[in-house]
């Protein structure tokens, strides 16, 4: 540890201050001279044809500039290259309640409101379908022409032979989980500004630039270009800070391209500012998921065999879809050790908003249904559930069966820690009534290995300068979304030239000036643009290192730096033979030449000084720009072929050059009369590689805790014949300072031999063991198997309820929250007394109301 | 682009007819403009037994003291406070992420009392003194405040912390050495998504031993 001086310190975000004081720009903090404003038309049906849109009322209203609508843009996109299957403004139909069918820019914001009101749209309701069991036995009305029965993707994979392991096993673990939506909520409403130049020699709409909230700054201009058909090297897009992502912001959202279609037509800057209920509408969330999962294991808990079937609710889109539903299957290896596989994943089309890639993107639902399973294994075994878990512990370095590659391996350290810190073997069973403990694990990939764009192609480049006066200017594409992305980079660079951290800055997410970085998802910065700045200022240190070796008249290799300082090797540990201030150094350079008189310029007194023990930065940077010209470097990084996984349909999602490691355990109590379930503390290890700033670690460690605890207790998109009926941030209910249990973050170092200094994931994997851990602590505390989230008081009361045999709650549609059979319409207490749209046929509700007579 | 379209130049005509100036100067002296037609004075009706002004449904001028400058703007009745201050002063530190009072976000001080800015008339504002999350430095310094933010880690993505900078001002104020249910209460009004509460916590914590 003490071999580092930035590396490992617990640093403030380089950007923190301009946060706190409101100086920090995010993209709806700008304007533009002649800015309009967009406003965008939304449908408001489900699933429907465009007959005629006519926008002429709307086009006569005082300070509306422009109207756009799908022929504006008719260019299909999607952020999958599988899946180009979404028009920025609706073509010929709308496939969810809140599709986008026409924006208006205008001079103001109510205009443009106004306006909407003005445009006339004539639909052709058409069935829709909102149960993703359904939608699967559809043969009419599909959703998208060309995807047989609503099924976006479908994968069967087996690995080894379950069959046989079923069959030997002593046994069977069996039960249907079933995991609610849930959006990322982020408190940045998506915001994109877009301007044109005028072409000075045609005088039409000329580049363009694009200012937008995105996680991914070169997929935007990909698409962007795809959809406007211009050349990318006509479209700037630039990130100005991003007010949360948690990978609602990893893909093309329709109003960046819209934003951009409406400048072109308005031949003015346009900006759009999603409101709250756009952006629940905006979604791509976690999926609804039903998971019916089978674990096989011999008497001592030895896992042997898991089969899984994971049918996921994808919304109108594709989306993410394709990976969504393969990470689900593939993280079911590489935790523990499983000889035998077998996944069914469907991801099924629905007439609701797009699911797309969220915090733990698919690993997080199946985790809740595994590790519930393996508590209720251990009970039934009679193990202790830490046990159980340290039983099927990996023997890394190792390849799964499903071909994933495990080098570092913090799991068994994480799950001591967490058992030791609970004092778990004291506590568990003895915390008194309705009072309990949980314990689970999880897993997370630190980027994927392979990019959505087959290519090979490094996923992350870097440049470095150095200036003159020893200023270093770190340009990467990585997007600081309040990861910590800039100030990792600023870190990593610092540590290699071996500089103060206050010499850097970071130039980061602007596609005309920063190398491509494919983006800030799947936790691949720390790891993907660190390993490239770890190169880049690698690079810069070798040009450096010969000009301070000829300097000091040692070889290259024997030059250190550390500290602001350029030393010979053995003359370091931090002391020089003549120990000297680097101040005092820098000012009288030539000073201990003996009985030399001082002339001249301080270039030609260091010429004539000769051997030097040792330099400033400073001084080694002047030598090394006077030596070689420009000091600059570039580092990239790919993953390395043998991380990438194996050769069967779907098996490059899930492979990455390192994985995470989570162990938790939550204490909660459940009030027995309310159902309301408290969570008292989290004490949360997570096997982070090498904590490069352990402050941002133990921060994202936590913010993932919190998350996973609104999935677990709280949040939930509820949904009614296609319509969101709790789009705001009470109704939507995530966690708040008042539901605060403490998170106790334990950072665990395993090492990892590619990541940078060792790093390594640590800003998503911790969400989804806290799902499970408190699902088992709530059976600690009153004997009941919730096998839906979020655990409700409702859910909880009508599981209690059931256990005593009192008067039962009968949820809506009947549902026991120990085995849900499939989704409920909508989960909280919602009615919902409205006649909706026509439903499909097939549609099990409709058939029930219509056997009852009437719609309720 | 699209000459056949009528809309590229109607309407940046019609404005120029109007008013005597291009869109785009309409644009940039939009809010201050002569271009606006200005009601005087409100119209007053009896309601209830008195006179009462109606103001609106065009602009109408008005005067707020924000962070102890003077402002004036000719905007709608309807028009919130932070509208007024995100569009019309280009003060943007206050955040909107609700517009219906639910996060916080938008938190400023109107005559040092916590309010939220989307959910208060701009007209409402007047003669009041508001105070925003851009007046809190301190010359060159940051107040102990946003400084205690930077130490805990206390911001992530940052786009709740205008606003919970401004609760925590507000609420140091009022209790000097806050307990933790003050500042359980104290943050109440406040969301957010990347669960910084704890370093909030921690930053409260410290400003309350130093003395702000």
């Amino acid at each position: 540890m003490s071999d580092f001086s930035i590396i490992g310190k617990r640093t403030a975000m380089v950007d923190a201050a301009g946060k706190t004081t409101g100086a920090g720009k995010y993209t709806d903090d700008l304007t533009l001279p002649g800015m309009l404003i967009g406003k965008i038309l939304h449908s408001p049906f489900p699933h429907a044809r465009i007959k005629r849109i006519d926008s002429s009322r709307a086009r006569a209203l005082e300070g509306v500039v422009a109207i756009v609508t799908g022929k504006d843009a008719p260019n299909p996109y999607g952020i999958l290259p599988v899946g180009h299957d979404e028009h920025a403004l609706a073509l010929d139909k709308v496939r969810y309640v809140g599709d986008n069918v026409a924006c208006v820019a205008a001079i103001s914001e109510a205009i443009a409101e106004n306006a909407l009101e003005l445009i006339d749209v004539e639909y052709e309701v058409l069935p829709a379908y909102f149960d993703p069991e359904e939608s699967m036995k559809a043969e009419t009305d599909l959703i998208h022409e060309n995807k047989l029965h609503n099924i976006e993707k479908d994968y069967h994979h087996v690995f080894g032979d379950p069959e046989k392991a079923f069959g030997e096993a002593d046994y069977v673990a069996e039960g249907r989980f079933i995991a609610n939506e849930v959006t990322h909520a982020a408190m940045e409403p998506h915001s994109t500004l877009a301007a044109f130049e005028i072409d000075s020699h045609t005088g039409k709409p000329g580049r363009l630039t694009v200012w937008s909230s995105t996680q991914v700054p070169y997929y935007l201009q990909h698409k962007l270009s795809l959809v406007l058909d211009m050349p990318m090297a006509q479209i700037r897009v630039i990130k100005p800070l991003v007010g949360g992502g948690f990978g609602g912001k990893s893909e093309v959202i329709p109003l960046e391209i819209i934003a951009a279609i409406a400048a072109r037509a308005a031949k003015a800057p346009v900006k759009i500012t999603y409101t709250r209920e756009e952006v629940f509408w905006a979604h791509r969330g976690r999926p609804r998921s039903i998971i019916d999962l089978k674990t096989a294991v011999k008497k001592d808990g030895a896992i042997t065999a898991v089969k899984a079937r994971v049918v996921q609710d994808g919304g109108a889109y594709c989306s993410y879809g394709v990976v969504t539903i393969l990470y689900s299957g593939a993280l079911l290896g590489a935790l523990y050790d499983i000889p035998n596989i077998q996944y069914d994943g469907y991801r099924v089309l629905t007439n609701k908003p797009a699911c797309g890639a969220m915090r733990g993107h698919g690993t997080v639902n199946v985790r809740f249904a595994f590790e519930s399973q393996l508590d209720e294994i251990a009970a039934r075994l009679n193990l202790d559930p830490a046990e159980i878990r340290r039983r099927n512990l990996l023997k890394p370095p190792c390849v799964t069966i499903n071909g994933l590659r495990v080098q570092s391996y913090g799991l068994p350290e994480c799950i001591q820690q967490v058992v030791e810190r609970s004092r778990w073997k004291q506590r568990k069973g003895q915390l008194g009534k309705a009072s309990g403990l949980g314990i689970a694990c999880s897993h997370y990939v630190s980027g994927a290995a392979n990019s959505i764009i087959r290519s090979d192609m490094p996923h992350s480049t870097v440049n470095i300068k150095i200036d003159r006066d020893g200023g270093v200017v770190v340009y990467t594409g990585a997007s600081e979304i309040g990861q910590g992305s800039d100030t990792m980079t600023a870190q990593i660079a610092a540590e290699t030239l071996g500089c103060s951290l206050g010499r850097v800055k970071v130039v980061a997410a602007d596609t005309d000036l920063t190398p491509i970085d494919i983006g800030s998802y799947s936790s691949r910065v720390t790891f993907m643009a660190g390993n490239a700045t770890l190169r880049a200022a690698e690079q810069v240190k070798k040009q450096i290192a010969s000009a301070a070796a000829r300097k000091m008249n040692c070889a290259p290799e024997d030059v250190v730096f550390r500290e602001d300082k350029v030393f010979r090797k053995g003359d370091t540990q931090g002391q020089s033979p003549t120990p000297l201030e680097p101040t005092q150094a820098a000012v009288s350079v030539s000073g201990r030449v003996e009985g030399q008189i001082l002339r001249g310029s301080l270039q030609q007194k260091r010429k004539e000084e000769g051997q030097k023990y040792f330099l400033t930065f400073e001084e080694a940077v002047v030598a090394a720009i006077d030596f070689h010209g420009a000091l600059t470097g570039t580092g990239s990084y790919a993953p390395p072929p043998e991380a990438r996984g194996g050769k069967h349909k779907g098996a490059g999602v899930g492979p990455s050059p390192a994985y995470s490691y989570s162990a938790q355990v939550a204490e909660v109590s459940v009030d027995e009369d309310t159902g309301e379930v408290t969570v008292h503390k989290v004490w949360a290890a997570h096997d982070c590689g090498r904590a490069l700033n352990p402050v941002s670690v133990e921060g994202q460690i936590i913010g993932s805790v919190w998350m996973g605890m609104g999935q677990a207790l709280e949040e939930e998109m509820v949904w009614k014949d296609g319509m969101l009926m709790n789009p705001g941030l009470l109704e939507y209910r995530s966690p708040s300072s008042t539901e605060s249990p403490e998170v106790e973050p334990i950072i665990v170092e395993s090492v990892d031999p590619e990541g940078p200094f060792g790093a390594k994931e640590c800003s998503e994997g911790s969400l989804a063991a806290t799902i499970p851990a408190i699902a088992n602590a709530i059976y600690d505390a009153v004997g009941i198997r919730l096998h839906e989230s979020p655990f409700t008081p409702e859910r909880v009361l009508a599981a209690l309820r059931a256990r005593k045999g009192a008067k039962p709650i009968n949820l809506t549609e009947g549902v026991d929250p120990t085995a849900p059979r499939r989704f409920r319409e909508h989960g909280g207490a919602l009615w919902f007394r409205g006649k909706g749209p026509e439903r499909h046929p097939l549609d099990p509700a409709r058939r029930e109301a219509a056997d009852a007579g009437g719609d309720d | 682009m699209r000459d056949d379209d009528p809309i590229h130049d109607d309407v940046p005509e019609k404005t120029e007819e109007r008013s005597g100036v291009s869109r785009r100067g309409f644009l940039k002296i939009a809010g201050v403009s002569v271009a606006v037609p200005l009601v005087a004075r409100p119209e007053m009706v009896w309601a209830a037994g008195e006179q009462v002004p109606v103001h609106g449904p065009g602009k109408v001028p008005m005067e707020f003291t924000i962070n102890g400058k003077k402002y004036k703007a000719n905007l709608e009745p309807r028009v919130t406070l932070l509208d007024a201050l995100r569009d019309q002063f280009d003060l943007t530190g206050a955040k909107r992420v609700c517009d219906r009072a639910e996060c916080g976000a938008c938190t400023v001080l109107m005559d040092n009392k916590t309010v939220y800015a989307c959910s208060l008339l701009a007209i409402e504002a007047q003669g009041k003194q508001i105070t925003t999350v851009e007046s809190l430095m301190q010359g060159e310094k940051l107040h102990p405040v946003q400084q205690a933010f930077v130490e805990n880690d206390a911001s992530q993505c940052g786009f709740c912390t205008p606003g919970f900078v401004i609760a925590c001002k507000a609420m140091i104020d009022k209790h000097p050495n806050p307990s933790p249910e003050d500042i359980r209460h104290g943050l109440a009004g406040n969301l957010c998504r990347c669960g910084t509460y704890d370093g909030i916590k921690k930053a409260i914590a410290q400003v309350g031993q130093k003395g702000a």
